[in-house]
């Protein structure tokens, strides 16, 4: 099977629509995972778009009461199960996890392809809920309401569930293939700090989504046969579902945020020049993070009634989560300090992260708080703050990261003005869109209503108009990637001057990606390749015979 | 990309059996970890009603037939005991004896279910159900018992006696009980067409000592179906 054509790629060798839905090649699924979650965002933002016209003023603008619940729900819904959960661990992890770890596949191909047909049909289900009656439950799906409204609960929460064991799925792959088939050399502190932020999601994803499935299944359980667990009617406790779901939920926060920290810990470092600092915290603040985020569910229910001194502790362990992620930031700003830095789309998403999570982050300390949280609790301060940290954080380093590896994805350069131009139009938009939901809570406005209070009116209008921007500017940021396909400059094998083996591999890689058996040394160390103008692209700087480790060329600046 | 070796037995993405084996044996590990998990949210609602109402637990849980129970227990130990004998036998090579044991396995898996469909009807018949249910005996009031289930119901001139609470939680019980061995006869039927499934690869020739891989995975997962129903029988039949 050796393929010394340059010209055969993973896109290339095999055509037709049947090669891509049934192929076991890591990359194209990771391509297809990719694409759907760019169609589910298109969805996800027009519910978003729809949801802001009508708050631009108080009263009914464009749609019902009724309508208006559906759309919320969808809106979360989509944007969780549909998007941000698949799309840095499934899209981006299944593109890159095995060409970083300098493995062929994924340690399970065929398990790998069955995950994204799930994705597939978990998404039919969704759709088909939204069809057949909506859905009003809010993404929750809390009970006793989901249990009693005539809304299409029963075909969502398939969906859900569905959804929930293609994570399972890819987690379980990801985690067995960073076990099990990294090559000789591939230590677990060679690895590139966005497997470590694989690894931390994947364990997450193995052990709390199937409790989320337990807790849906119960919940379809309650409502076809009113077996009672949930239903106070019934004698039963409609709390324990509340804890279930956020037991899973939670850390879903994290499925999310991790994988977004680690492409950023990439991208610092990449663009800086710069070997990333403090590596092994890095990595053990991912470890940490996933481990701390199975206990502090609790925070999520404050006002349910759970007793005061849980309270207490659930909030104490939240507030040790703000440790290991203030030991990223800390990092990364520290990684950039004298680094030779490269203005490029994906390091101006990685910028604008470090902001955004910033006050995400900070402001969860606000709601860990006991006290301040009986106030902000189901305002529009709790929209904001997952906002920032969900779209803000999570979001914002897909698509930072998309810009990325899109060179090594496509073989083809997006054209960085325009992407630099949207990307920060679309952060301007988005302080513009979240930044006013911070006072509307703060001064009372609740969520999840379609009316508020005529002395809302001016900071929904600014809220709104912000969402337009947000709304225009991402369309442009896909616009100008897609264009790119078409008409960009062919991608040298490393544009960009990454040392983790991906950049190894050509652009776009052969379909067993690599060619040669891939060197593996540190990570960071850009000292290992120099830029070459004429390829317009780096290149390795020539190791020595006998230690591929040890470079002895220096590198020259380019 | 060199690849010498064409061992049929050998996916393309590893190096040698060994791995290949080790992955896989790694991956079903990690898989009945997310198992247990699964059955985890059910094992709370159990673990948080049972501390909120232990008598109504004490009480309720006679209704269970031990006997019946503790026979489930046993076939699906000796079930146990031959799928692994199963793969023992697999890895001798002894693929005659492997139809043989994982007949065995099949057939007590069945008799598991057989005798669950005989405690389940009687619980249908004598209205031993969870309260939503039209049959149930226990619902809250009493005048909205189905009379044609109150009449042949031996246990309902007890039950009517009790307080209205304390016959909700019982519902409660039975709710617990049904969906935590609902969910587990679901994996027993997942477990049969697996080891269905891995007799006609045996009797095909799939297996040998080289590669035996899916039925040591397959023997994995029945264990675990055997344990979990090791943890529901003393939860469930053997409170008082
Ligand atoms: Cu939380």
């Amino acid at each position: 099977m050796t393929t010394t054509d340059p010209s055969v790629n993973y896109l290339n060798h095999e055509k037709g629509l049947r090669s891509w839905l049934m192929t076991l090649d890591h990359k194209r699924l990771g391509l297809m995972y990719m694409w759907s979650t760019f169609v589910a965002m298109l969805l996800g933002g027009s519910f978003a778009l729809a949801l802001r016209l009508e708050l631009f003023a108080p009263g009914q603008q464009i749609m019902s009461k009724d309508f208006y619940n559906h759309m919320f729900t969808l809106h979360g819904a989509v944007m969780i199960f549909l998007v941000i959960i698949p799309s840095i661990p499934a899209a981006l992890g299944n593109f890159v996890l095995p060409i970083m770890l300098g493995a062929k596949d994924v340690a399970f191909p065929k398990l790998n392809r069955f995950s994204y047909h799930l994705y597939l049909t978990g998404a039919v289900f969704l759709i088909a809920a939204i069809l057949t009656g909506g859905l009003d439950t809010g993404w929750t799906f809390y009970t006793p309401y989901s249990t009693s409204t005539d809304t299409s609960v029963i075909i969502a929460v398939m969906g859900a569930f569905i959804l929930g064991f293609s994570s399972i799925f890819t987690g379980l792959n990801f985690i067995a293939t960073i076990h099990k088939m990294r090559p000789p050399g591939m230590t677990w502190f060679r690895m590139p700090l966005l497997l470590w932020a694989l690894y931390a999601t994947s364990v997450i994803q193995i052990l709390a989504t199937p409790v989320l499935g337990i807790a849906l299944l119960m919940l379809i359980v309650e409502r076809v046969l009113g077996v009672g667990i949930l239903d106070p009617a019934l004698g039963g406790d409609p709390v324990l579902f509340q804890h279930l779901f956020w037991f899973y939920s939670h850390p879903a926060v994290y499925v999310m945020i991790l994988p977004a920290m680690g492409v950023l810990s990439e991208m610092f470092a990449v663009y800086s020049r710069k070997q990333i600092f403090g590596y092994r915290y890095i990595a053990y603040s991912s470890i940490s993070i996933a481990i701390v985020s199975f206990i502090v569910w609790g925070h999520h229910l404050y006002v349910s009634g759970q007793s005061t001194m849980v309270s207490v502790i659930f909030s104490a362990i939240t507030f040790t989560v703000a440790i290991p992620s203030a030991i990223k930031v800390f990092n990364w700003i520290a990684t950039m300090y004298k680094g030779s830095i490269n203005l490029t789309t994906g390091m101006i998403s990685a910028l604008a992260v470090i902001w955004l999570f910033g006050i995400g982050g900070l402001t969860g300390l606000w709601m860990a708080n006991l006290s301040t949280d009986m106030h902000l609790h189901d305002t529009y301060f709790v929209v904001s703050h997952f906002h920032f940290v969900m779209v803000g954080s999570a979001l914002f380093s897909y698509l930072g990261a998309v810009h990325h590896w899109w060179p090594k994805m496509f073989g083809v350069m997006y054209d960085e003005g325009k992407g630099r131009l949207w990307t920060i139009m679309t952060f301007i938009g988005f302080n513009i869109t979240f930044l006013p939901q911070f006072l509307l809570g703060t001064r009372g406005m609740p969520r999840r209503y379609f009316d508020y209070a005529p002395q809302f009116e001016f900071l929904n209008k600014v809220s709104t108009i912000g969402s337009m921007i947000v709304g225009l500017s991402i369309v442009m940021v896909f616009w100008n990637l897609l264009r790119s396909l078409k008409n960009g400059k062919k991608a040298p094998a490393n544009p960009w001057g990454g040392v983790t083996l991906e950049w190894q591999c050509a652009s776009p890689p052969s379909p067993h990606n690599f060619e040669d058996a891939p060197t593996v040394g540190d990570p960071y160390d850009m000292s290992q390749n120099r830029f070459v103008s004429d390829e317009e692209g780096y290149v390795p700087v020539t190791p020595s015979e006998n230690d591929p480790y040890v470079y002895q060329v220096k590198v020259e600046e380019a | 990309m060199s690849s010498d070796h064409h061992d049929p037995l050998l996916a393309h993405h590893f190096d040698d059996m060994e791995q290949q084996f080790d992955t896989n044996k790694f991956g079903m590990w990690v898989f009945l970890l997310t198992e247990i998990l699964f059955f985890s949210g059910l094992f709370v609602a159990y673990a948080v009603y049972r501390s909120n109402h232990s008598d109504v637990f004490e009480y309720a849980s006679q209704y269970l037939n031990t006997n019946l129970g503790a026979l489930n227990t046993i076939v699906l130990l000796l079930s146990s005991f031959t799928a692994a004998w199963a793969v023992r036998a697999a890895q001798l090579g002894q693929n005659g004896l492997v139809t043989k044991l994982l007949g065995v396995t099949v057939l007590c898996a069945f008799g598991f279910m057989a005798i669950k469909a005989e405690e389940y009807s009687h619980k249908y018949h004598e209205g031993l159900l969870w309260g939503g249910a039209e049959h149930s005996i226990f619902k809250v009031d009493t005048n909205t018992v189905d009379p044609a289930v109150a009449e042949h119901s031996e246990y309902w001139s007890e039950v009517k006696e009790l307080p209205p609470e304390f016959r909700r939680q019982i519902g409660i019980f039975f709710g617990i009980y049904f969906c935590l061995t609902g969910l587990h006869g679901i994996h027993v039927i997942i477990g049969i067409i697996v080891i269905l499934w891995l007799m006609r690869r045996n009797v095909r020739g799939d297996f040998s000592p080289q590669k035996y891989d899916a039925i040591d995975l397959g023997a994995l997962y029945w264990h675990l179906v055997d344990l979990i129903w090791i943890y529901l029988f003393p939860l469930l039949y053997l409170i008082s």
